[in-house]
């Protein structure tokens, strides 16, 4: 389970938000709500590990999540508001990253990419490109996934499709932490309003 | 280890598909080499005393000419964010780096050093030497310019910022690199700065990548 307590983050000379704590449980979800500018992306940055908490503490399973920064990356997924899709690779070898080519049909397949397979990633659709950057989670074993408004450019049928990997991930007691103007297909998930 | 290697592969894949960019170092430096002649005249004792330091000048500019894009088209297509969270620690992120940017500029610029060399009427004796000094002297400059490219990574003006941090660092590799044909060709031992070569690639081996890494974790903060 995830825990945060205190935590405060800088942008530059500004205090984006402070004194936010929250515990999400094992199978759990959390929704980050709140205005532009309220310092969504940078708290998941934060749980991700890319950023440093500028104070309070975030732990994992009761243990301080950053003690070691490589074995809390290798328990994270995060999918960022930029995809992370390199135009000139096709979509098999944007997700070929040290997983097998087993995985990779049915991860496109979740996300009902796998006809576009051998493309390459410049032909997609910004939609499509979401999608490809989402179908990273399909092949995730990680238990803390991240998302930066995962919905953005998707449509209705997506959002089912990445609805049925959430409560997939879930089930096996996985936490989703989600940033989000948009109603998420999550089951009762907790929310927290950054101001 | 796999997904080190997995990283290199990836990065040699795209600098496949993006042939005409790993193709405008070795061009540049072909054609910068070549001005030389024409500048200073093609008589060839000349010539022949000055080709090992301009083989050398022309591959170090080279060599810098992709290597602001080495972190800067990962850094703003978030796939740097992906990279730090792929439980690869950054150092060997940092590593690969340095490993493909040199398989992919630093190798052929040597390949291409020695018809070059000749090109340039540089008496035979001392192109062998030449190539081995580049040998270590191209991984130093990759990895040199790869620990430059982390620093800037994220500054403005970078690509602007990086030559003059880098180059200062790099003249060591230089002094002793073009020694090397030069005492050669004097008929004197080149051990001496081949050893040197290999020291300086020893010490930016071990601290680069480390140096390197830590920039990363700052750039994504």
């Amino acid at each position: 389970m995830l825990n945060a307590m205190d935590v405060a983050a800088f942008r530059g000379e500004r205090l984006v938000f402070e004194a936010v704590s929250f515990s999400v449980p094992a199978g759990g979800a959390l929704l980050l709500s709140g205005p532009n500018g309220s310092g969504k992306s940078t708290l998941l940055r934060i749980l991700a590990g890319l950023k440093a908490p500028d104070a309070g503490t975030v732990s994992w399973n009761g243990a301080g999540a950053f003690d070691d920064r490589i074995a809390h990356a290798r328990r994270v997924t995060y999918v960022g508001h930029q995809d992370a899709i390199k135009l000139g690779l096709t979509l098999a070898e944007n997700l070929r990253f040290g997983v097998g080519d087993q995985c990779i049909g049915a991860a496109l397949e979740a996300m009902n990419l796998a006809p576009l397979s051998d493309l390459p990633a410049r032909m997609l659709s910004a939609g499509q490109r979401r999608r490809l950057a989402l179908a990273r989670l399909a092949l995730s074993r990680a238990p803390l996934w991240l998302l930066d408004e995962p919905t953005v450019g998707l449509d209705a049928g997506s959002v089912d499709r990445l609805g049925s990997l959430f409560s997939r991930h879930t089930d096996r007691g996985g936490v989703i932490v989600a940033a989000t103007h948009l109603p998420l297909p999550l089951a009762g998930p907790a929310e927290l309003r950054l101001r | 280890m796999k997904l080190f290697t997995a990283l290199l592969a990836r990065d040699l894949r795209l600098a496949i598909r993006h042939g005409s960019d790993s193709l405008a170092a070795l061009l540049f430096f072909v054609l910068t080499a070549a001005l030389f002649p024409l500048a200073i005249g093609p008589a060839p004792e000349t010539l022949g005393r000055l080709a090992p330091g301009i083989v050398w000048v022309c591959a170090f500019l080279a060599a810098l000419l992709p290597i602001d894009r080495l972190f800067g088209a990962d850094f703003e297509d978030g796939s740097l964010d992906q990279l730090l969270l792929s439980g690869l620690p950054p150092a060997a992120i940092a590593l690969a780096k340095a490993v493909s940017h040199w398989l992919v500029t630093g190798l052929p610029l040597l390949l291409v050093s020695a018809p070059l060399a000749s090109m340039l009427r540089m008496p035979s004796t001392g192109l062998l030497a030449l190539l081995l000094g580049l040998l270590p002297g191209t991984m130093v400059l990759s990895l040199l310019g790869m620990t430059g490219a982390a620093i800037v990574l994220g500054a403005r003006r970078g690509a602007i910022l990086l030559p003059i941090l880098i180059l200062p660092l790099a003249t060591p590799v230089l002094i002793f690199g073009a020694a090397a044909p030069e005492a050669a060709m004097s008929g004197l031992s080149v051990r001496p700065h081949l050893l040197l070569e290999l020291a300086l690639l020893l010490a930016s081996l071990s601290l680069s990548p480390l140096a390197a890494g830590a920039a990363l974790r700052h750039a994504a903060d």
